[in-house]
This record gives C-alpha cells, structure tokens and sequence, in this order.
C-alpha cells in the first residue's frame, strides 16, 4: 500500500506574522519557514505504518517555489521514502480547491490507497483541502482523526475523530483521506544522520504548468490585517481554579 | 539508538561571517576538500545580530566577481555624525574634524548582517559545503593525543529531568582533519578550548560589552538611507562606558542600538532599561517617530582587541573571528576582522592539509587585519582604564595626531565579571515606567525576537553551585543576573514565602552575557536543544 502524504510549506508558527502594507499580504521576505505542524503530524503517522510494516511507500507531495525543496527534505529526513515537487513559477495564491485538485492528480498518477495529511494549515486555517480532495476522487474522508488504526488485511481503518461534541469513532474503507489533529502523535525529528542521507533520496520535480490545472483565484482576499499586539501580556494558568478565579477578576464571567 | 559518526576533512562550528568565509575560502583553494558547517540557530542568520556598518573590502577579496551582486549591499553610509549626548535633551554635535578617524564611514554599507550570512551560506551551498542549520556542536572531541578531532552534536529529546523522551534522538559524531571554531563572542566550546589549551596565556583578559538592538519600520521624513547616527554619554554615566548608534537603512528601516561596556560598576544598573531610555532622546526619537519597533535583540560583543586576542592555532584546529576576539575596538566593528580571519585560516589549513611547512603567526603578522588591529590596539583598554572622558581624549589624541604610531601600550588586567562594586542603596537605580512609545518592557520586546526552545528539556543555563545566587551573588550584588539578562531569564520570585532563583531558559537569547558578567563565574551557557533561540529576522 502506497501512502501519499501532502505537506506544506508555512511561516514558522513561531515566528510573528508581519504585513507588508504595500503588497496587502503577509510579508515572508527573509522570514523563517517550517513545515506545518499538523503535516509534520502526517508524515510521523505514515512513517510508523511503514515501519510496521503495513505501507510498502511513503511519498511527500508539495507544491511550491524552488525554496518548498527544503520542506520535502525535511520529510525525506524524517524517513519518507521519497517525494514530489510540483514547482510553480511564482508565490502564485493557491486556493485549498487548486491544491485539492493537484493532489488528485498525483494521487491518481501514484494509484495511493491511502492519503494522509494536516487537517489545515496553520497560515491560512482553511481546512478545506482534505474534504475537497475526498470530492474530487471519491476516496472515503476521516477529519481531524486523534486515533488511526488499520485492519489486519489493510481494507479499513478505524479513527477517532475529534469533533466538538467529544470523540466520534467510525470505520472508513479504503482507498481513504484522512486529515490529522494534534493529538494524533508526537513527530520525530529530522537527525542529522538522517538529513545526510536524505540528500541521495529520489525528488521529482513537476512543472504545475504540465498538469493544466486552472488555477484561477475563487476567492478575493478583501484586506489583510496584522493582530494587535498590545494587549499580548499573557500569563500561564496551572489549574481550572485559577483560571476561574482569573476571569471573574477581570468581570467576565 | 546507537551514536552515528561521520567524517569531513575539515567542520566548522558557526556560520557568522568567520565561519562561513572559511568555509568558502577553503572550497575555493580546494573543491575537492569536503566541508561542513553547524550552525545553532534554526537557520543561517537567525541567531546573527549587528549593527551593522560594514567595511566592504574583505567581501569584495572573497567574492571578487559576485560581491557586487550582493543584494545586501544597498545602502551606502551617506552621512556620519557623531554627537555627545551631555543629558537627557541636551546634545552637542562632535564636528567631523574632532572625530577619531576610526568612525568615519566612507566607503561604507548599512547592512543586515543576518542578511549578509544568509547571501554568503548561499555562495558556500554553491561552491560545495554542506551547512547544517539547527545543529549546535556540543562539545569537541580530542584523540589520546590530545589533538582535537571533531565535534559531537547534542541528543534531542530529553526531557527536563534529564529522562529519554518518545522522540529521543541521539546526537552524532563528526570527525575532521581540522576543526574550525567560529562561534562568535564567548564561544561556549571556544572558552573551554581557550583554558584548555592555554590559548590566552602572555594576554590581557578579554573584555567585552553588550549591544542592544531594535529595528523600526518608520513613515516620517527624517527616513534618510544611508544616514549613520553615533552617540556617546547620555544615559551611560560615570562608571559606565560604550555609545549608541542609529542607522537609516533600506526598506524604511531604522536599526537604534546602544552598546554597553561589561566593565560596569554599579551592580543595580541595567544594560536593557538604559537602552530603553536612550531612545527617549531628541537626537534619537526624531527619527523613531510614529515608527513601528518590529524586532528586538541583544549578543555580547568581544573588545578587548590585539591585547586580547587569543592564540588562534592549536592541535587539530582554529579559533577565529570574535570566538578568538578579533573586533576592531576602535570602531566596533568586527564583520570584516571575521571574514578575514576566517579566510586566513583558510589559507592557513589548506596549506597544512597539503602538508606545507606553515606558521600561522607569520601568516597573521603579515596580513592586514594584523595591521588594522595593531594600530587600535590601546583604544578599549584605554577606554576602560581611564573612563569616559580621559579615554575618549586619550583615543582621540592617539588616533587624529599620532595616527595611532605612540610606542606604548596600555593594558586592562581586570575581568568583566570583577568590576561590580558591593551593592550599595544610595547607588540604587531607579528607570521610569515603559511608555510603550518608545520604550518597552522585556516581555512585549522578547515577543519580537522570536525566541523559543523546546519547554521539556534541561535547563541549558547551567550553575557550578546551585546556591550562589541566593547567597554570595545576592548579598553582595543584589543578584545583578536579574538586570544584565536582556531576556529576564534570571529571577528571584517568592515561593511559599522564601526566595527563589528562578530561571527562565525558554527566553534565552544567546547573548551570553551571563556567563561573562557574572561576578562569581558560576554560569555556563550551554546549547540547548537544537534549533532553540531567537529566530531574529534581517538583524
Ligand atoms: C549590537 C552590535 C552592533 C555591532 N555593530 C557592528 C558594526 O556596525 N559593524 C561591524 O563590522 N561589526 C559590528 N558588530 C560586531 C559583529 O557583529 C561581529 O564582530 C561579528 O558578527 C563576528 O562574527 P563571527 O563570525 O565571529 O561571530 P558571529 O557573527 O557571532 O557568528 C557566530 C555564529 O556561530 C553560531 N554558534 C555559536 N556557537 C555555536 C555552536 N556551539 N554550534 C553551532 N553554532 C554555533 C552562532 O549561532 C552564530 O550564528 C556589532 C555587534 C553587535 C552585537
Ligand atoms: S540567559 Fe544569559 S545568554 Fe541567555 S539572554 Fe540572558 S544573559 Fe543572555
């Protein structure tokens, strides 16, 4: 079984988002980039399949400018056996419905039965892609999944799903897409043996132009604001006492 | 899991100016050597900040063909001024003739240092060398020789106890024929290469100051690229030397900094508040107007100059740029002292790798920066002997009338970390409130350096003796760890009614001013967690 894992390059979420007034977009000009966290969850989840040996290929598609190179190492670093790179020519605004259908494309081209990714990312929050990609080739969809066990003959899967209401369990057959939430693992770093090695592992590149994709813009950007930061004094609570206490001094409750 | 090792001809530690320029120069005098750099910070540039006035020739020397290409180089220094802040909105402004020679300016870039590493990491990638971001080297190993070998890296995943985690990753060994240290000023492994092997012996201790600095975005009509700013005084007083600086650069930004000598006396003085106050004065707000403070930071600077300057070859390795303490007092400047000391040992290794006869002291004496630090070689000592005013003359009258040629040379014996004076209540110092305009407290300002570690490790501060903090440090000096940390990493808070040394690692900025200014040596900074620390942008 063949497991896709689609990762994408964000502004580290450790760094603070900057706008640049001119262009009404957050501005990445020298900033520090990393790999999604909920991709990197993604990439831990599918490389312990394959060490147990329920995976035969793990594959990390990305899709991005030259520097989106650098993502895929990192998952080839983390073990992912090896990865494409579908190149665009500028910071072109990829919509989740564009990604959705480029992923399909791959995901066809590499006949995966099981896709496995972030349940968004944590640049734009959409949340989309996961759901609209299960649209588009009609693979079974499990969201924001904490648990992910597969059956013994590799036909089904079975996740915990967190939703808002608690944990829903449910049963998807394969070919499957499921989005990851946080509490899915704790994902294994890249060590630097493994980022040596990962430099003589396969990377396609494919030119997004060759896959006539429309990547026409479906939606506007009405304007870009920055979070204030005055009031970012934060302070950390250690029980639900405090906090209680916390808030009903400040009236809110 | 099992320790993995890997072997390079030659891996350095550091990828600053002196790091990265070896590194280049030694692809270029041999493509065929394999190289490899380790650098802390999560990527090149991340963990660099300067001013930063930088001296263009050395680049041009390493990169004659591309250096003019290099997109950093926008903004020549167009005007330098020099003014004496004489209080807190008073001022007079240093006619150019009276300014010593070394802070003129002509010819002269405002950059981004961090920029500039990231450019020539990129050259390095071009020309062969493999750069590993996000790696610190933790220690260095030796062979039974005692001649050093190689690096290891630190081991992820270890909780704070010290306990495996889930995502325990063990570090790994690379050996080479010659390492390089490059780690910049008070190098952790550089300090223990230095007691070790005696590198400092025959020299004055080293001294160094810390330097503050924020950059501004502003939209007013004092923004004038290329425009460079130095002050003295005001807020700095008696006992306490260094200056300010403020330079127009591209893009509307402003870097403001202030400099602050590690010899000060006054245990209650904090580095960080004066910086906060020095930008509240005329000559400075003017262009910090209706801007927008986007990044903050602070790192130690090496100044002790040649009297300082450790030995910089021993067995197996190098020590170079400001690890070793090749700054240039005179100006503060050190970005082009590290390219040039990283090209010479270079020059120098690539000659011993073939196994020419080669005496690195030679090699030194005979090179420029040689030159350029003899000739500055009484200005901090100066500074710091006679104080301020006297120095200020003293380094004026050398430099402009005897062009820095008297036949003596004036040396400062004492430590950083043994000027405190006792704490004493009428020295107290009092700093007004923030004004949140201008300036700031630490919380709001650590917010924009980007520091982050990994929570669940262990304490990368390390103290000899637990205890002296709330003792020896504490009676004596009011601990002064809790104002000299530009982080507020280090605290005394109340725990159930007695005094507790907190310790904050997850701010650390990697200055390293703890470990050169505390009064009782008692803290060592070692790397964290790879990838930890700030996450400076464009500093
Ligand atoms: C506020 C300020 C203003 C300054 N202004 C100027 C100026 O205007 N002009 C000028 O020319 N100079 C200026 N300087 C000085 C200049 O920045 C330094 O001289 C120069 O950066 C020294 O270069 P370096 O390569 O020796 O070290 P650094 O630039 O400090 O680089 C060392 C690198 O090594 C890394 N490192 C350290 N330890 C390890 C380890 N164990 N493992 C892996 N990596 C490690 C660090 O993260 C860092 O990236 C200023 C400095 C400061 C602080
Ligand atoms: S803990 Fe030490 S190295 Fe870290 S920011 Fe504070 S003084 Fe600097």
């Amino acid at each position: 079984m063949k497991i896709i894992i689609p990762v994408k390059r964000v502004l580290d979420p450790y760094t603070q988002a900057r706008v640049n007034n001119q262009t009404q977009q957050v501005d990445l000009t020298n900033a520090k980039m990393a790999m999604n966290p909920f991709c990197e969850i993604a990439v831990e989840e599918a490389l312990t399949l394959k060490e147990s040996g329920s995976a035969s290929e793990t594959i990390a598609v990305s899709i991005g400018t030259d520097k989106t190179v650098d993502t895929l190492r990192t998952a080839l670093a983390m073990g992912v056996d090896r990865a494409i790179f579908v190149k665009t020519d500028s910071e072109l605004d990829l919509q989740p419905l564009h990604v959705a259908k480029i992923l399909a494309n791959i995901i066809k081209r590499e006949e995966a039965q099981l896709v496995i990714m972030g349940k968004q990312a944590v640049d734009n929050d959409n949340n989309q892609t996961g759901q609209m990609l299960s649209g588009l080739i009609d693979y079974s969809l499990g969201t924001f999944i904490s648990k992910f066990d597969l059956s013994a003959d590799a036909s089904s899967v079975e996740v915990c799903r967190e939703i808002d209401s608690g944990i829903e369990t449910r049963k998807l057959n394969l070919p499957a897409i499921v989005t990851v939430d946080l509490r899915l693992n704790e994902p294994r770093y890249a060590s630097l043996p493994n980022i040596m090695k990962a430099r003589s592992k396969p990377l396609e590149t494919i030119e997004l132009s060759s896959l006539e994709i429309d990547t026409a813009p479906r939606i506007k950007v009405v304007s870009v604001e920055e979070s204030g930061t005055k009031d970012r004094a934060s302070k950390q609570i250690s029980s639900a006492e405090e906090l209680f206490n916390e808030l009903n001094q400040m009236g809110v409750l | 899991m099992e320790r993995e090792s890997i072997e390079y001809d030659v891996v350095i530690v550091g990828g600053g100016p002196s790091g990265l320029a070896s590194a280049c120069k030694l692809k270029q005098l041999n493509p065929n050597l394999s190289v490899c750099l380790l650098e802390k910070g999560s990527e090149i540039g991340s963990h660099i900040l300067s001013g930063a006035v930088f001296e263009p020739k050395t680049l041009f020397d390493l990169f004659p063909d591309d250096a003019k290409d290099c997109p950093t180089l926008k903004t020549p220094v167009a005007k330098d001024d020099l003014f004496w802040l004489t209080g807190e909105n008073k001022s007079i402004k240093v006619p150019s003739w009276l300014m010593p020679k070394s802070l003129h300016n002509k010819g002269n870039y405002i950059i981004s240092l961090g920029e500039l590493c990231q450019w020539i990491s990129e050259k390095a990638m071009e020309l062969g060398v493999d750069i590993f971001p996000g790696f610190p080297a933790q220690s260095y190993l030796k062979d039974e020789s005692g001649r050093v070998i190689g690096i290891s890296t630190g081991d992820m995943g270890i909780d704070k106890e010290g306990n495996q985690k889930g995502t325990y990753t063990p570090g790994m060994d690379i050996l080479a024929k010659q390492t390089i240290f490059a780690e910049g000023a008070r190098g952790h492994l550089g300090k223990q290469l230095i007691r070790e092997f005696n590198l400092d012996e025959g020299k004055t201790p080293q001294h160094f100051a810390i330097g503050f600095k924020e950059v501004w975005e502003v939209d007013n009509d004092n923004h004038s690229p290329g425009d460079v700013v130095h002050t003295m005084g005001w807020p700095l007083n008696k006992g306490t030397t260094g200056g300010g600086f403020l330079y127009h650069f591209d893009n509307k930004r402003v870097a403001v900094g202030l400099i602050v000598d590690l010899n000060y006396t006054n245990p209650s003085h904090s580095p960080f508040q004066e910086f906060q106050q020095f930008k509240k004065h005329p000559k400075i707000k003017q262009f910090l107007d209706s801007g927008k403070r986007v990044s903050y930071g602070a790192r130690a600077i090496t100044k002790g100059g040649i009297n300082s300057l450790v030995k910089m070859d021993f067995n197996g390795g190098m020590i170079i740029g400001c690890d070793a303490g090749t700054l240039n007092p005179s100006k503060i400047k050190g970005s082009h002292c590290a390219l040039q000391s990283g090209i010479l040992a270079a020059e120098y290794i690539h000659k011993i790798l073939n196994e020419e006869i080669c005496d690195f002291d030679d090699l030194f004496k005979g090179s420029s920066l040689y030159q350029e630090l003899y000739k500055s070689r009484n200005f901090s000592a100066a500074m710091h002997k006679f104080g301020f005013y006297v120095g200020a003359a003293y380094n004026f009258i050398e430099s402009n009338i005897f062009r820095n040629a008297l036949p003596f040379t004036i040396k400062d014996e004492q430590r950083d970390c043994d000027s405190l004076n006792l704490n004493n209540p009428l020295y107290a110092k009092e700093y007004p409130a923030p004004d949140n305009v201008l300036s700031f407290d630490i919380t709001s300002s650590l917010f924009l350096s980007g520091t982050n570690h990994e929570e669940d490790q262990p304490v990368h501060l390390k103290l000899t003796d637990p205890s002296i903090p709330l003792t020896r440090n504490k009676e004596l000096f009011d601990e002064p760890a809790q104002r000299y940390c530009p982080a507020g990493v280090y605290e005394i808070i109340d725990k159930e009614g007695e005094d507790y040394f907190q310790i904050n690692a997850q701010n650390c900025l990697h200055c390293k001013t703890c470990d050169i200014k505390d009064p009782s040596q008692n803290i060592n900074w070692t790397p964290p967690e790879g990838g930890g620390g700030p996450n400076y942008i464009g500093m």
